[in-house]
């Protein structure tokens, strides 16, 4: 069945934005090839008026002129989907960029658009539906092996209500081009399904019923597992200053976080930090599963010097690989670094359509993008009962380091967990610099209801020192420690104590970089009896020093292995000292 | 196909307007004035026949009548060896009375370098300059700005990393300059030296505001090709904010909505475009970026130093005339310290640091006339010692030699178990008596 598409040409350009006369049916949205010179220019419909378009282009645009030929393909921007997407690395329209470089050299050609899924790699299918079978969209006709998880092949999501299968192919290995199951729908008509599903990047892929988030996403870095948690399928952001430290701490959470699979999109940043991942992953080992770092992640990386236009589509891809894996039962957490740059670009084309904007020239509809997106994320539960969950975590960029800008205010709106990094515990090397007075998250007592964590109670008296403690060196700073009572320095010392050994944790210390939840539980034991005892000091100095001591002697504790024998030792050593 | 017309319709700021035909975005004109002058325009908008020219050379005198054009060819810049010791304007025309260059051009604004084909840096850069070789490390490939405010010698230290460094090839772009600073390069250089592996491209304060805006491209252009051919290039770009200003007045001028002070929405992507030219090519050259940044009221909130902040691999302060320790830093140097240089770089770096932190309160302490300990007198000693012989920007010293003059300071004002550093440098680079 040929569908004739729309066929345009171009009447007016100004940078990546293009006037198009067009003639025949079009859609919103809809994805346009630029015809200029030998070179074909991917664009999107974003205004129709009359028989005229407004077009992006994501590319360079130069040499573009009047009357060049656009051709309109009746699909909106989708991405690919199918076994072959982890270890990959793409650009924010799903290029493959290791497979550019091969084929293009060092620099990124415009123009280049090649498969995203490997079209030569066979799979080993295993079928899981059987001939005759009832099924719909998004039932698992079979799995593949990929990297640590089973890739579930499903029934296509735009299949129309309930089919029955004529044939599934034997367990043996496939491309995702190949035929791999027949399905007869409600009209009669047979379709014929392969490894390589299609869905556009801008509509949410969730099947199945949502549910809310209620389990804990360990990240094994302290500060957010103990007072500010992440529930799996929830949401968080973290806004900061440049140097704060944001691009690190994710890293770390891809990392570390206790999860099947972690999508990460690198928006708008530099190339530089991307290098990282791209070299280190491969040859880090995953303490879960004995495979690489890599087998787990997939990489959507449009980074500052790449065209804008695509930069707005990187999350949307990112979001939707994520989704689809949730789609077959695996927990997966996408990371995007930075969401203000996607806003950025979003103002960029706000501007260009001439459209009234909004505070700092952002758009009108920047909080709604925003919502829209972080809404991706969350639980949904199958059929068969089975849960599965999307965490999303976004990094903030705000202009001079001030939460008050719109891109931090609508994040703030929508996500459940706000871990602000600030400038003054970076400028004290307190890393991570997430700042213990103005970050919250909704899930820890959500958890406490839910009888998913124990250790509430002491978190919130840990916070509750925390804060007083602030206070009391606010004080202290104008009076001077004279001016003090020994008890209230007392509990400043224990408040700064818990910041010390738990909220700060040493990222460049083996052991310390990541703490996991059965060594986090022992961490908290110990500072329980810290804030629980009356300690009795007849000097402040004398109250400094036992605190000085017995934070390093803590820290000293945190250096070691759980299995080293020494760390039983250390440990006793610490509860003596406390308890004189 | 070469094609002439004779009608301006508008002229707006830069901006002039005529009726066209076949004409591509990017494509340049030239503009034959009635006095003789010749200057290019880019196509910058079209709208069905009505084309939009930015005149390079502004507006001024452009009658209705006069002669456009178009060339059939984006901007371009010749590329060859014999631009090195020569000086261009923002057009890319020679400005030193030298003959024009016969190289093949090559465009400028090119393409974005593959990510996947970027590397994890690992070589040094060097200054001879201890604020930057011993505390923060300048890596190949590295995008650093110096934080500024008018009135400090910014250019004259970029002249010095210039002439001091192991680079094989140094690009100067030069914007919003001043004809002294721009006279003073020239000098410095030809007295260095240096002169003969660098190419310049300078826009003067007094020259048109859209050569301003094309001064880092052609640099970064020329800068790429070398790198391509296997050499270490460092790229000198000063003043970015004058750039930056550039950049907000066409936008205004085009009336474009503003975004932040003034500046166009795309002020972020406009920076890290030229800023992630900074490149470390996989068997062959590279390129390393230094930019000045000046901070409009020392504020480094403002958007171009903010915005920077986000795009670069770290930041060096330039206070009273030297490079500040404290908010400087090289987010790269540890690819390098310790690693690429003498073992005891990182740790004797960080113990000076640390010891002239300290050295600054107790300066402070004398300051407010409290009575001074006897490690406050040494603090104190030391604090001297460190701001003549290591953060004075005249000295010249490799990086071996900037380490031993280290130990050297730490020996005459401190004794061998003060310095907090460990046993084993101590034995073997302490220049205490045994």
């Amino acid at each position: 069945m040929d569908k004739e598409f729309a066929k345009g040409r171009i009447v007016a350009a100004q940078g990546n934005l293009m006037t198009v006369e067009f003639e025949g049916i079009i859609r919103q949205n809809e994805v346009v090839y630029v015809q200029t010179g030998s070179e074909k220019l991917k664009g999107e419909v974003i205004e129709i008026n009359g028989n005229e378009a407004k077009v992006q282009v994501f590319e360079l645009t130069n040499g573009i002129k009047l009357n060049d030929e656009v051709s309109f393909t009746g699909d909106l921007l989708f991405v690919e989907l199918g076994p072959g997407l982890l270890k990959n690395v793409y650009d924010g329209l799903q290029n493959p960029l290791e497979e550019v470089a091969q084929a293009k050299g060092y620099f990124l050609p415009r123009g280049v658009y090649l498969n995203a899924l490997p079209r030569g790699v066979k799979w080993e299918f295993t079928p899981i539906a059987k001939k005759g079978d009832t099924v719909e969209k998004g039932d698992f006709l079979g799995s593949v092996p990929e990297g640590v998880i089973s890739h579930k092949i499903m029934v296509p999501f735009q299949f129309q209500g309930k089919g029955t299968i004529i044939e599934v192919k034997k367990k043996g290995s496939y491309t995702v081009e190949e035929e791999i199951a027949k399905i007869k729908d409600e009209e009669g008509k047979i379709h014929s399904v392969n490894m390589i599903q299609k869905w556009p990047a801008k509509f949410p892929l969730r099947l199945g019923e949502r549910v809310l988030p209620t389990e804990k996403l360990s990240t094994a870095c302290r500060i957010i597992d103990g007072p500010f948690p992440v529930a799996k399928g929830g949401t968080f952001c973290t806004p900061g200053p440049f140097g704060a430290g944001k691009t690190v701490l994710q890293h770390q959470i891809s990392k570390y976080a206790e999860i099947e699979v972690v999508v990460v999109v690198a928006c708008g940043e530099r190339a530089g930090e991307v290098v990282e991942l791209l070299r280190e992953f491969p040859h880090l080992d995953d303490p879960k599963t004995g495979k690489k770092l890599m087998d787990r992640t997939c990489i959507i990386c449009n980074t500052s010097s790449m065209p804008v236009a695509a930069r707005e589509s990187s999350v949307y891809v990112g979001v939707t690989i994520a989704e689809y894996y949730r789609q077959m039962g695996v927990d997966t957490l996408l990371l995007a670094d930075s969401t203000s740059r996607w806003a950025q670009a979003l103002r960029e084309m706000s501007g260009r359509l001439e459209e009234i904007p909004g505070e700092e020239a952002f758009p009108a509809y920047l909080a709604s993008r925003i919502s829209e997106f972080y809404e991706r994320a969350g639980v949904i539960r199958f059929k068969n009962g089975d849960t599965a969950s999307l965490t999303i975590g976004g990094s903030v960029s705000p202009a001079g380091g001030n939460f008050e800008e719109p891109v931090t205010q609508a994040t703030l709106a929508v996500v459940g967990c706000f871990l602000g990094l600030s400038r003054s515990r970076s400028d004290a090397r307190r890393f991570p610099a997430i700042d213990p007075l103005i970050s919250w998250s909704k899930y820890l007592d959500r958890f406490a209801e839910y009888g998913k964590v124990d250790n509430s109670a002491i978190i919130k008296k840990a916070q509750e020192f925390i804060h007083e403690g602030n206070e009391i060196g606010k004080k202290m700073s104008v009076v001077g420690e004279e001016g003090i009572q020994i008890d209230d320095i007392v509990l400043y010392l224990k408040g700064e104590f818990y910041d010390s050994v738990f909220l700060q944790q040493n990222a460049f210390d083996k052991v310390d970089t990541a703490t996991d939840e059965k060594r986090q539980k022992e961490q908290l034991s110990i500072i329980k009896i810290v804030l629980d005892r009356d300690f009795v000091f007849e000097e402040r100095d004398e109250a400094r020093s036992f605190f000085l001591n017995l934070t390093d002697k803590v820290i000293q504790w945190n250096y070691t292995p759980m299995d080293n024998k020494s760390y039983g030792e250390k440990k006793m050593e610490i509860i003596r000292m406390i308890e004189g | 196909m070469v094609k002439t017309y004779n009608r301006i319709e508008r002229i707006k700021g830069s901006i002039a307007q005529v009726q066209a035909e076949g004409v591509k975005l990017g494509e340049l004109a030239q503009i034959k004035t009635k006095d003789g002058r010749v200057t290019l325009a880019e196509v910058i908008s079209f709208d069905h026949n009505r084309v939009n020219l930015q005149v390079y050379s502004g507006t001024k005198g452009v009658s209705t009548g006069d002669q456009i054009r178009f060339l059939a060819r984006p901007m371009r810049v010749p590329f060859g060896n014999s631009l090195l010791g020569r000086v261009f304007s923002g057009s890319g025309s020679p400005i030193d009375n030298g003959p024009e260059v016969l190289e093949e051009p090559i465009d400028i604004g090119g393409p974005s370098f593959n990510p996947s084909r970027r590397i994890i840096p690992r070589k040094m850069v060097k200054t001879n300059i201890p604020m930057i070789d011993m505390f923060n490390t300048l890596v190949i490939s590295q995008k650093i700005p110096i934080f500024s405010i008018p009135g400090e010698p910014y250019n004259e230290l970029l002249a010095r990393i210039a002439s001091q460094t192991d680079a094989d090839i140094i690009v100067l772009g030069g914007m919003g300059l001043k004809f002294d600073d721009y006279q003073y390069f020239k000098n410095y250089f030809s007295k260095s030296g240096a002169i003969d592996k660098t190419t310049m491209f300078i826009h003067l304060a007094s020259d048109p505001v859209v050569e301003c805006i094309l001064v880092p491209d052609l640099a970064l252009a020329v800068a790429e090709q070398f790198a391509i051919q296997n050499k270490n290039v460092l790229c000198l770009l000063t003043d970015m904010t004058a750039f930056s200003d550039a950049l907000k007045e066409i936008a205004i001028s085009m009336e474009r909505v503003p975004s932040n002070r003034g500046y166009p929405g795309s002020l972020y992507s406009d920076l890290a475009a030229r800023y992630e030219k900074a490149v470390d090519i996989e068997g062959s050259g590279s390129i390393t970026v230094i930019t000045v940044t000046t901070m409009p009221g020392n504020d480094v909130t403002h958007p171009v130093p903010d915005n920077t902040g986000y795009i670069t691999e770290g930041q060096f302060y330039l206070h009273g005339g030297k490079i500040d320790p404290f908010g400087s830093l090289s987010r790269l140097k540890q690819q390098v310290m310790g690693k690429v240089t003498r073992k005891d770089h990182s740790d004797l770096a960080n113990a000076m640091i640390r010891l002239y932190a300290d050295a600054k309160k107790a300066r402070d302490r004398e300051s407010m006339g409290f009575r001074l300990s006897a490690w406050d007198k040494k603090l104190l000693k030391y604090s001297y010692e460190f701001e003549s012989n290591m953060m004075d920007l005249a000295v010249n010293l490799d990086i071996d030699e900037q380490l031993e003059l280290g130990w050297s300071i730490l020996a005459k004002c401190f004794d061998r178990n003060e310095t907090g550093l460990k046993a084993e440098w101590l034995d073997k680079y302490g220049k205490w008596d045994k």
